[in-house]
């Protein structure tokens, strides 16, 4: 479980995060909703470590992570499994070695482990015959699978997913969504999603944490939001013309 | 007082690049990439830069020394020690400043805008210690060996350019080469020239390091590399002379 405690963060005086409490479940997938600029990325970079908060805590089950040294902050880390926005492969290493890389860094295995988990890892997000292939030669869609193979590689305890959705197409997305679902649940991590996406909302939500302009305006679970009659949650939510008539519809 | 910060930041990226790596065997395989690109990807542009200044510094070096007193073998001597002091090991380095330098923070720079580097923290590494660390070592072991391939390629473009232009006998070339030689001249050249692969490197990849934005910022980091690398080049090359020949 991930804990927040009045977090606040912010920019030459802008404040980006406004006394932020929650807690994150784990075995569960957390999304965390809200429209751009609204300190969702910079949450998720307070969460993993790679800014610091300015005010408040940050626990992982029951440990402090915030304030603390980055040596003492280095056992955390190997323990949290991060999918960027833009999927983050390293360029110069291939599909295989790029899910590989924690495993060379962390670990004592014998290359023959190393390449039995890259597989295995590669087989669980549908990855096939693609362990000699370059990051530019294959697609933004295999790209994010790729990322999440390398994300599990290590077996973390939390899973962060920056909009692991943005630049798919809705079916890939979909397929994408699920996986992630999925390895939440098989593994028991603490997942974290930041999204735009309301498919991804309703599909897998299992708790929803919605941002208005840097503050925590509504959480509650995927089935609840449809419900709300919090206003501005409810114009993020049925902003687009398809979602308005659907809830006219009663759908 | 901006420079006052960024002097204070690249101290503090230097501390972070030589801290103790977290496995010594990766950090071999990345030293050995390096080795690579750095000294077989860079003999060409050196060869090609090295013959040609060799064949100009003899062609004009004759064509200024007219003075029937002075002996045409002291073409040999002047093109020798111009190549061995200052021209391999600085010449050389701002063309490899140019090449590598602006890789080095093209490559760090786009790793920093698409969160590569982001990634790598995530992972519990050192990211500066992991890129940086691996170009320092190997700039420094591989570009005295380039300079030296230099050395020997500039007096030869020079050798062969004189007595095929017909301006200096091979004689006279070879009299004036081997005459009153100071061994000195090839570790002081050396001396500068593992300070300039310190500069290159070292700045070149703060720079990428630092890098916000997207492609214009990658861009304008490689330009800045090029720029403050070539010229530290220069001023620690008149620092080096002064304290080391003066």
């Amino acid at each position: 479980m991930i804990e927040l405690k009045k977090i606040r963060k912010s920019f030459n005086g802008r404040t980006i995060l406004d006394d932020i409490s929650i807690k994150l479940e784990k075995g569960h997938t957390n999304l965390i909703i809200g429209g751009s600029g609204s300190g969702k990325t910079v949450m998720m970079k307070c969460m993993v470590g790679l800014l610091e908060i300015d005010e408040g805590q940050i626990l992982y089950d029951g440990k402090l992570f915030s304030g603390i040294d980055d040596e003492l902050k280095k056992p955390f880390r190997q323990e949290i499994g991060m999918v960027f926005q833009g999927g983050a492969l390293f360029d110069s290493l291939n599909v295989e070695m790029n899910v590989m890389f924690p495993l060379n860094m962390f670990t004592k295995m014998t290359r023959e482990e190393k390449l039995d988990r890259v597989n295995f890892c590669l087989k669980r997000v549908n990855l096939v015959n693609v362990n000699k292939l370059m990051p530019s030669e294959i697609s933004g869609g295999m790209k994010k699978r790729v990322a999440i193979a390398r994300a599990i590689a290590p077996n973390p305890k939390y899973l962060f997913c920056d909009e692991p959705n943005s630049g798919l197409d809705p079916r890939t997305s979909i397929v994408i969504d699920n996986l992630i679902k999925e390895i939440t649940e098989e593994y028991q991590i603490t997942t974290i999603v930041n999204t735009h996406d309301m498919n991804s909302v309703i599909e897998i939500g299992d708790k929803v944490v919605f941002l208005y302009k840097g503050r925590k305006e509504w959480e509650g679970s995927s089935s609840d939001i449809l419900r709300s009659d919090h206003k501005e949650l409810d114009e993020f939510i049925f902003a687009s013309k398809l979602a308005k008539a659907l809830k006219k519809s009663g759908l | 007082m901006k420079w006052l910060f960024h002097l204070g930041r690249y101290w503090l990226f230097l501390k972070q690049a030589f801290s103790k790596p977290e496995k010594y065997s990766i950090y071999k395989r990345q030293f050995n990439r390096e080795l690579d690109n750095f000294g077989y990807g860079s003999l060409g542009i050196v060869a090609l830069v090295s013959v040609f200044m060799g064949a100009v510094i003899t062609i004009q070096t004759v064509y200024n020394l007219v003075n029937p007193l002075v002996p045409l073998s002291a073409v040999g001597i002047v093109v020798r020690d111009s190549i061995i002091i200052e021209f391999a090991p600085t010449m050389i380095s701002l063309v490899l400043a140019g090449k590598i330098g602006s890789s080095i923070a093209g490559e760090i720079g786009t790793m920093r805008v698409t969160e590569q580097i982001d990634a790598l923290e995530i992972m519990g590494i050192n990211s500066a210690a992991y890129l940086v660390l691996p170009k320092i070592l190997a700039a420094i072991f591989i570009f005295p060996f380039i300079v030296v391939i230099a050395m020997f390629l500039g007096i030869g473009g020079g050798f062969v350019a004189g007595v095929a232009a017909n301006v200096i006998s091979s004689a006279d070339m070879i009299r004036g080469l081997q005459d009153s030689f100071l061994p000195f001249n090839v570790t002081f050249a050396i001396i500068k020239t593992i300070t300039f692969a310190f500069l290159i490197t070292t700045i070149s990849s703060y720079h990428g390091y630092y890098t916000e934005g997207g492609a214009l910022e990658v861009g304008q980091s490689s330009t800045r590399a090029v720029v403050y690398s070539s010229i530290l080049i220069l001023i620690f090359d008149y620092i080096e002379t002064q304290l080391l020949l003066a």
